[in-house]
Formats: C-alpha cells, structure tokens, sequence
C-alpha cells in the first residue's frame, strides 16, 4: 500500500509572503462583489449624464417602487438556493390583491382580511412543496401549474381592476418615514428591509439555513447525512408562497387596486434579480444581499429609462434588454477573471 | 400493468379523455369531410393549430436536453413573423412565389442568427442558460415592434398565407411543415451520432468534453435549431392570420413549450430526451386550449381548467403518487421499493468502489 497520509508536495512558496497585504475575496464572494461594483459603475454612469439623478430620493424612489419584487425575490432566493425553481409568484400577487380588494370591498374589516391573504399564498407554497416533495414531480412544472391555478383563481375571482377604498389600507400606503426634505420611504420599504434582514440571518446562522446551502449542494448527501431533506424542501416553497403574498399585499399598499393581470412576468423579474446577485440556479451558493443588490440593478435600469424619458415602449424594451446584457456579461468577466 | 408505467401512457391517456369529452359535447366531432380536395373537421383542425408549439417543443427538447433552457421562442416567432411580413410589404407583386420564399429565407435567417447569439452568451460566455435567453426574450420583442414600427403590419400574399392556412394533397401545410421538422430531427438524433452527443452534453459538459466531444460547439447548435424552429412556427402563425402582431405573436408559447418537453418525460436537467414525448405533450396542451373552448368552459375559468388538468397529469405521470394512492391495490409499490432499494444498493457500491479508487491514488 501506498501511505496516503502524507499530503502532497505543494508548490514553490516563496511568492505567497509578498503579496499578503492585497485583499483577496473568498470566490464565495466574488460575484456579490462584482455586482455591487457594477452596481456602483452603473449608478455613477447615471449621475454624470442626467441631471437630478444624484439626488437621494432617486436612489430612495429604486426601494420605494421595487419593495414588492424584493420581497417576492427573497423567498425566491430561499428556493433558488435548494436548485428549485418557483414561477408561481407574479400569480400568488394577482391572487393576493384580487381577493384583498374584493373582500374589503364586500365590507369585511382589515384586520381578518391581512392574515387571511397571506395565508392564502403561504398555504398554496405549501401544496406546491409537498407536491414536489411527495410525488417527485419537477419543481419547475409543479410551481407552472400553481401559477396557472393562481392566475385562473384571481380571473375567476374578477376580471376587472378593483380599486382599495379601505381606511386601514389607505394609510398605509401613505405612511411615510421622513429623514429630511423630500428625502423618505414608504412603509413598504421597511417592511421589505426587515424582511431582508430576517431573511438573511436566517440564512446565515439558522440549522434551517445550513440545510438550504446542503440541498442546495447535493441533496442526496443531504439525505445521506441524516438532514430533513422532505422537510426543509416544503418549508422553502412554504416560505416562498408566504413572501409572494406579502409582496401581494406591499403591491395592493403601492397600487391601491386589485386586478387579476397584477404581476405578470414578474416571476422572471424575481428570478432575473436573484441571479444578477450571484446565486447559481443549479442551488447551493449565493447570498440574500446579492439579490438586494439584483433588485436595485433592474431597478436602476428603469430609473435610467425614465430619466432618459424619449424612448418609446419597443426602445425602452431593447434598451433594457442591452442593459442586462452589458451588466450581465461584464460580472461575468469579472467573476471569471477573479477566479 | 406495465403499459401503466410507460412514460407516454399518462399524456395519451389524457389525449383520449379530452376527445372523448369533445366527442360528448358536439356530436359531429370527429367527422372529417373533403372539400374542395381538402380535409375538414375539428381533428384536423387540432393537427392544423398545434404545429407552432410542436415546431417549438421540437427546439425545447433539443435545449433542455443539454441541460439548458430556451425563453426567447416567443421573441424570435414575434421576429421572424415582423421581418417577413415587412419585407412581403415592400414587394412589387407580393403574390410571386420566388421573392415570397427569399422573404422566407431571410426571416429565417434572422431567427438562426438570434439563436446563435443564444448559444453564443451560453456557451461561450457560459452565462446561466434561463439569464442569457432573458435578455432576448426582453429585447426580442422590442426588435419586432421596431421592425413593424409598432404597428401591426397586414400583408395579401397568396403564397406567404399558404404556409399557414393552406393545403397540400388535402392536408394542412403547417401539419406537414410540422411533420418534416419532427422527421428531420428524428433522422439527425436517433439515425447519427448526434443525439448520443447530445445527452452525453446534457449528462455532464465537463466529462463530454474531456472525453472528446466538443460540447461547445453542440451547444450553440442546439439555440440555433430552437431559434431556427421558432422562427418558422414565428412564419406559420403570422401567415395564418396574414399579419405581424409583434405583442400576441408567441406569447406565452415558451412556458407552454417546456410544458409540452416534461409532460413528454425529458427531464429539465437534461441528459435523456423523448421527441416522440415532447410532440405528444405539445397536442396534449393545444387539444386542452380547443376542448375548453368546445365544451363551453367560460373564458374566466379556461385558465383554472388548463391548470387542474395540468395538476391531474403530472400527478398521474408522479409513479411515486400512484404508489401512494393506489399502492395497495397493485403491485406496483413493490416495484417502486425495490427500484429504491436496488438505487441504494447502487449507490452504497459506488461509494465503496470510489473509496477504493481513492486509495489506489499515489499520494
């Protein structure tokens, strides 16, 4: 036999000593950190060629109208990590804001009707994930038919834009949190912030996190290493249903309005900006931060349309669709290039 | 029993129960007629209508057996659709076959360029497949609403309408398009190396390109032929209708597509593909869309209709949930406990065999 404990000859490690002093991110890292250079690349650009665009409520306003898709893509993170996929969430919020709007307007009060819709898209997560759990039927197709379900539920609810006349629903959509002149967020953005925070220090230093990042990884390992695989794989399109609601009832706060046609393509949206932030679909890397920041990307690309202002629906279509390629094809250089 | 377990017998069967149902509903259903030396009736109308989505599913299949996956479908019919029907517009006679089949050509053309692109940003870019056809499912669209000027562009073109409203020897023209393509596809993977090759790119990039494929190069292949399909499925709608509506042109056509590729058992994480499968699932789902407006099902609730069915389907096609639900009425329980079983035995072996290996290595 050949002794197999001795390790290996390393190389020549002289050069190793020299250079210790330069900051070297883990590879973990590398594509957070490149999007948040380009992000900053991107925002400068903005700020040198329009007017006004350096003002603080511009970059405030990115959070205040996109605090909906944060949310949605934070529990889409969640899935996105196990290597699922969840095309449910644009429905789940047409959903959310179509029964909102229509059992307040049939004059049941606020305080049954807010629970009550958020237990609607997280009960729908649920089914979805024992679904795919139970009867190995592909996430992909399992979330499709969700979204059908949910989009056709809400068409057969109303097909029409329903306007939100409620008291408690006005207010807040115009609770505002003032810093200083002009400069605020709605509670909408606070209520997505603290989401992130949770959702992050879950990920991070939670059992249920650790157990994301290994199904993620391998999820027959998981499975081998005595990880509640079944479970941990429902709570996750659980949670996500839960997070698609919500974000349902940040829209139904934004619009003031429930229509059955609310969200539509936003599931690409969501799904867009959690890979923007570095999260590989194929599951097991990428942090929540890294889809903030894929949310504040697009988000900046519409604040960029609007500022230019001249650009007719198929220009604004081609214009963003360069944006994402430019954005998108520069991380990857810089990624690889780190590597 | 074993018929059950096919992977094919679940969609075949649900093809069946939705004629049926038609059949109930109007009684003339299944009669086909010849008129004026062309077929006629609702069967033939549900070959005539499904031929944009098999073109479409044909692609998928392809992609998603690599492992990939193709958004931009849509986007390259609202394309290929908006070039030609521009061009026929600015013809002389747009009733002459040759300039008619040019404009064809370079509508074609196009869409193969768009999906090389595809192939371009995945493969050599190696950007996720789902983020790098994003880009052109957004921007494509933008490109056929600036082609057209965002206008929807009507054309008179004797020959263009045939491709999508004619017949030949009395059936449908885009039935037989349909047809070619599937046959076409059929000869290059099942009668040459290239299918083999294609879910051994599918099974593992690495390990195929280390073993001597050029899994690159079969990669951008595979969004060119999607791009390349799409682009005619793009031609057969536009000329049904005989105009360019860059908005309706393909809408949706991607999610129904992937739809059509699992229903027919290819998996979304590539390796092995079934054509015969993706074609059967692809008239599954328009048969659905015909019988829900057949049976009277409203516009509301046709969604909701689409997604029941769906639900039923994949539950059916779930072995585990046949296990589960009608376990104890058949044997099939066993059987699946003994595939898990004979898994983990696999398994274990692997590992064993791995560990063996591990110690041969020279250290």
């Amino acid at each position: 036999m050949i002794d197999v404990t001795t390790p290996p000859a390393t190389g020549p490690k002289a050069p190793a000593k020299k250079r210790h002093r330069v900051y070297l991110p883990t590879t973990r890292h590398v594509p957070v950190l490149a999007t948040l250079a380009l992000l900053i690349v991107m925002y400068s650009v903005g700020v040198a060629n329009y007017a006004g665009f350096g003002d603080t409520q511009v970059l405030l306003n990115i959070f205040v109208d996109n605090a909906f898709l944060l949310v949605v893509a934070v529990g889409m993170t969640f899935v996105i990590l196990t290597g699922g996929i969840d095309l449910s969430v644009g429905s789940v919020i047409a959903l959310t804001t179509t029964v909102t709007a229509t059992l307040l307007a049939a004059g049941w009060p606020a305080g049954v009707v807010l629970p009550l819709v958020l237990l609607i898209g997280t009960v729908l997560g649920l089914g979805m994930g024992a679904v795919i759990h139970f009867f190995k039927v592909e996430p992909f197709i399992a979330t499709l038919a969700g979204m059908f379900l949910a989009r056709g539920l809400s068409l057969l609810i109303n097909r029409n834009s329903i306007p939100i006349t409620d008291e408690f629903w006005t207010e807040m959509a115009q609770k505002r949190f003032r810093f200083g002149e002009g400069v605020f967020i709605s509670l909408n953005v606070v209520i997505a912030l603290i989401v992130v925070v949770i959702a992050a220090l879950v990920l991070a230093w939670t059992r249920f996190g650790r157990n994301v990042y290994a199904i993620g990884g391998n999820a027959d390992s998981a499975l081998l290493m005595g990880l509640p695989v079944g479970r941990t794989r429902i709570a996750v399109y659980t949670l996500s249903g839960f997070c698609a609601s919500l974000g349902g009832l940040l829209y139904s706060f934004y619009t003031s309005s429930g229509y059955s046609l609310h969200g539509q393509g936003l599931e690409l949206d969501a799904i867009a900006a959690v890979v923007i932030g570095g999260v590989l679909l194929t599951g097991g890397s990428g942090y929540v931060l890294g889809t903030v920041l894929g949310v504040l990307v697009l988000g900046l690309i519409q604040t960029i349309i609007a500022f230019q202002g001249d650009l007719n629906s198929w220009w604004t279509r081609i214009v963003v669709g360069v944006l994402l390629f430019a954005f998108i094809v520069l991380q990857r250089l810089v990624t690889r290039k780190a590597k | 029993m074993t018929i059950l377990r096919h992977r094919l017998f679940w969609p075949a069967a649900v093809l069946v129960v939705l004629l049926i149902s038609n059949l109930v509903f109007s009684d003339n259903f299944f009669t086909i007629r010849l008129q004026d030396g062309h077929l006629y009736g609702s069967l033939i109308d549900i070959l005539r209508r499904s031929a944009p989505l098999v073109l479409v599913a044909l692609g998928m299949t392809l992609v998603i057996a690599t492992g990939g996956i193709d958004l931009s479908v849509g986007s390259v019919m609202a394309i290929s659709g908006a070039l030609a029907c521009l061009l026929i517009g600015d013809l002389s006679n747009p009733d002459a076959l040759g300039p008619v089949l040019l404009v064809v050509g370079a509508a074609i053309a196009l869409c193969l360029v768009a999906g090389l692109w595809n192939g371009f940003l995945v493969a050599v870019l190696g950007i996720q497949p789902i983020i790098a056809t994003l880009i052109l499912m957004v921007a494509g669209r933008g490109v056929a609403q600036l082609i057209t000027g965002g206008q929807i562009l009507n054309v008179h073109s004797a020959p263009y309408r045939v491709i999508g409203a004619g017949y030949f020897l009395a059936l449908p023209v885009s039935f037989l398009i349909a047809t070619a393509a599937v046959a076409l596809t059929v000869a290059l993977t099942r009668r040459t190396a290239l299918g083999l090759l294609l879910e051994s790119v599918g099974g593992s990039p690495t390990a195929s390109r280390l073993a001597g494929i050029r899994s690159r190069r079969i990669t951008i292949m595979v969004y060119v032929f999607a791009a390349g399909f799409a682009g005619v499925a793009g031609l057969i709608y536009s000329s049904d209708v005989s105009s360019a509506d860059s908005n309706a042109a393909g809408n949706l056509i991607e999610l129904n597509a992937i739809l059509a590729v699992v229903l027919g058992g290819t998996a979304l994480t590539g390796g092995r593909f079934s054509i015969a499968g993706s074609v059967l699932g692809a008239v599954v789902i328009t048969t659905l869309d015909i019988t829900a407006v057949s049976v009277g099902v409203p516009v509301e609730t046709t969604l909701l209709f689409k997604a029941v069915v769906v639900i039923i389907l994949c539950l059916a096609q779930s072995a585990t949930f046949r296990a589960k639900v009608f376990g104890r009425f058949s044997a099939e329980r066993a059987d699946v406990q003994r595939a898990d079983v004979q898994r983990a035995d696999v398994q274990t072996a692997d590992v064993q065999r791995s560990d063996v290996e591990r110690s041969d290595v020279p250290g």
